[in-house]
């Protein structure tokens, strides 16, 4: 990620969403948990609504389904990155052992 | 001038200008601030966002190995929002653009969002909406409950006009400024009721418009003995209300004269009179007005009123001060009513469908241990302090009685080695107040050592009634013969098990009910304080001979109508020449 590269100022990607449940809440989160992990500016569009992939709201007001075409966009030092690992995301899902927070998982089993 | 019709829940007149508060969380009205306001307007959003976040936060903290990850799941979602940059900025956005008040910049927002869910014909999103306005209505309550502040800077006196009044608005009040209250919503027995009752406040309830026809400094009259809400009224009208104020105040002078006199019935009978209080200092208020004590200390309050749970010290402090303000006399302390409210509520996902009939009470205490753990045990350390008794409520079943029990008995246990002092013959009782706890009394009085007859909720459930709900509340009614023979039937079971029985409902501070108490064979009766005179008064007009009469025709009766016609009739004549 400190890779000062002008080549990776700006990376898009086209993307069709194949995670089961599409961008629902849970994924939404997800995604844009990871989004954040990012400098990026990124953006999400479907069709011509292009939002902030940052911002929970607006990721899911998107209601992208499974199938869905999206266009993952992003601008910054990172970018590169951002709009590979998200569009990992959405391509193969979560896997369930990297979406949940681990420390979480260690609680009591409920019986 | 403007007259209208509600239900007067607490006697007085007041005249005064009115204050008009939104207490009323689903429809925050479009109200713009002044420019130099915007700023103080922002920042009020961001303290909203900051102590909802902290809020979520902590509620998953304690729940976190409780509830499944699907519950999980919501509160994460509700933190996302609240922390959206984007969502947050649109708010400020429109309240900067608009001048918008932060509430009105919230609502909008959110209904937008949920607007747009609603939409979306993908069902799984579409049934999200409700998550956003659970998420409105949360910052709303950060928004609103800190409104209150509204209520305690006051420097004039004035009447609070609000849909309706929340416990944490009411015990924010500062009694010397606030002289009335008038609201939408509430029935004789509803929140707002009661501590109006209990600070000797004029209230007027169930106007349904109030708030729409007041505006904040008109001048509004809140007639609580009749009943009668009136905004911007003529000279004449103001003239006739200060008169009639005038001669409630009179006639307040004249109860007081009874504060110092036995309540004996004219045979010599003696009742003993208690008070029903909320707050540690009410316990004074009961002995000034002739109280011997308090008949139910409901400790709801200590979790309505404050930010966070409250710790075993805070009930320890609250009880020790309501014991010290006492002096002497009983205090019988009820474990926390608590459920379909702020508290219980918060805690939840999604509102109960039937919160009267859920998780409340002692039901949510069992469910709840280390919260009723910390009040028991403060309880039990309080005991050795004065005449104290501890009171469950809305046991249902012997099995409940029998696990609370249990866990008194092990809590002793603990203190004992921790060498704590208590005391061990503390009395346990019981409310009764449902069909079910009435009809078993033969069964629960051998396992207690008294009963406590809650009226309100015995006649709520008996009569299936919701007495805050306008379009029913005249359902509700002391008389019904189901409610008469029920509190027969309980009191015979008390006095078959030789154990004490209290009345504790309103019914126990309503003149014309409470001859037929005495005539069913109660001689307890716990009330709001301010109204202890009054019912003195009634004590001292009639003999035991004609309660018992009333009572047993009222029995004989097949509707409420003739009860409260005989009552009436007997009543006008008998304290027409006490």
């Amino acid at each position: 990620m400190t890779r000062p590269s002008t080549e990776n100022d700006y990376a898009e990607r086209m993307v069709e969403i194949r995670h089961e449940e599409g961008l629902h809440m849970r994924p939404a989160m997800q995604f844009v948990d990871c989004a954040n992990n990012f400098e990026s500016q990124i953006s999400v569009q479907k069709d011509t609504q292009i939002v902030d992939a940052k911002s929970i709201m607006q990721v899911t007001m998107l209601a992208a389904t499974r199938g869905t075409i999206l266009k993952c966009t992003a601008r910054g030092r990172d970018a590169r990155e951002a709009v590979e690992t998200l569009a990992k995301i959405l391509e193969e899902g979560i896997p369930p052992d990297k979406g949940q927070e681990k420390s979480k998982e260690k609680g009591p089993k409920p019986p | 001038m403007e007259i209208i019709k509600g239900i007067g829940v607490s006697p007085g007149v007041a005249i005064c200008t009115a204050v008009v508060i939104d207490a009323e969380e689903y429809r925050v009205p479009r109200r713009s601030v002044p420019p130099g306001q915007i700023r103080k307007e922002v920042q009020r959003l961001r303290q909203a966002l900051l102590d909802a976040t902290r809020e979520v936060t902590n509620l998953q903290i304690t729940q976190a190995d409780l509830w499944d990850s699907r519950i999980k799941d919501i509160f994460a979602v509700h933190l996302h929002f609240l922390r959206d940059r984007t969502l947050r900025g649109q708010i400020a956005d429109l309240i900067k653009k608009e001048k918008f008040t932060a509430e009105y910049a919230v609502s909008v927002i959110l209904r937008d969002v949920a607007r747009h869910f609603s939409q979306t014909p993908d069902t799984y999103i579409s049934e999200r909406v409700s998550d956003i306005y659970d998420i409105e209505r949360r910052l709303l309550r950060h928004l609103i409950g800190s409104r209150r502040e509204d209520l305690e800077h006051l420097t004039e006196p004035v009447v609070v006009v609000a849909h309706d009044l929340t416990p944490t608005q009411t015990a924010a009040f500062d009694k010397k400024y606030i002289n009335g209250i008038a609201t939408n919503a509430g029935g004789r027995t509803s929140h707002t009721a009661i501590v109006a009752r209990s600070l000797g406040i004029p209230a007027v309830v169930a106007l349904n418009e109030a708030t729409a026809k007041a505006a904040a400094g008109d001048t509004v009259i809140v007639d609580g003995d009749r009943g009668t809400f009136v905004v911007n009224p003529d000279v004449q009208t103001v003239k006739e209300y200060q008169r009639y104020a005038d001669a409630f105040i009179e006639h307040e002078h004249e109860l007081d004269e009874l504060v110092h006199l036995p309540a004996v019935t004219k045979d010599g009978q003696k009742i003993t009179l208690l008070g029903n209080i909320e707050f540690p200092y009410e316990a004074e208020i009961a002995l000034q007005k002739g109280g011997e004590g308090v008949g139910l200390y409901r400790t709801e309050y200590l979790y309505l009123d404050a930010d966070h749970e409250p710790t075993e010290e805070d009930h320890y402090q609250a009880y020790m001060e309501t014991l010290r303000r006492l002096g002497h006399g009983q205090i019988t302390i009820r474990t926390v009513d608590l459920g379909a409210d702020k508290f219980t509520q918060q805690r939840r996902i999604s509102p109960e469908r039937n919160p009267f009939l859920g998780l409340r009470s002692i039901r949510y205490c069992l469910q709840n241990l280390p919260l009723f753990t910390r009040q028991i045990r403060a309880i039990l350390r309080a005991s050795v302090h004065g005449e104290v008794k501890i009171l469950f409520p809305l046991v249902t079943n012997l099995m409940e009685l029998r696990q609370a029990k249990w866990i008194v008995a092990n809590i002793k246990e603990d203190l004992e080695e921790q060498g704590i002092e208590y005391d061990d013959g503390i009395p346990i009782g019981i409310m009764i107040e449902t069909p079910a706890a009435a009809l078993t009394a033969d069964d629960l009085a051998d396992e207690v050592d008294f009963f406590s007859i809650g009226t309100n909720d015995l006649i709520q459930y008996t009569l299936a009634v919701d007495r805050v709900n306008e379009n029913v509340a005249w359902l509700y009614s002391p008389g019904h013969p189901a409610v008469l023979q029920l509190i027969k039937r309980i009191y015979q079971s008390a006095k078959r098990a030789k154990i004490d029985v209290t009345v504790c409902g309103e019914m126990a501070s309503e003149i014309e009910y409470v001859p037929i108490l005495l005539g069913l064979g109660l001689t307890t009766l716990s009330l709001a304080p301010p109204r202890i005179p009054e019912i003195k008064k009634v004590v001292r007009s009639v003999t035991m001979a004609q309660c018992r009469r009333l009572a047993r025709k009222a029995l004989s009766f097949d509707t409420d109508k003739q009860t409260i016609n005989l009552i009436r009739s007997e009543m006008e004549s008998i304290l027409g020449k006490g």
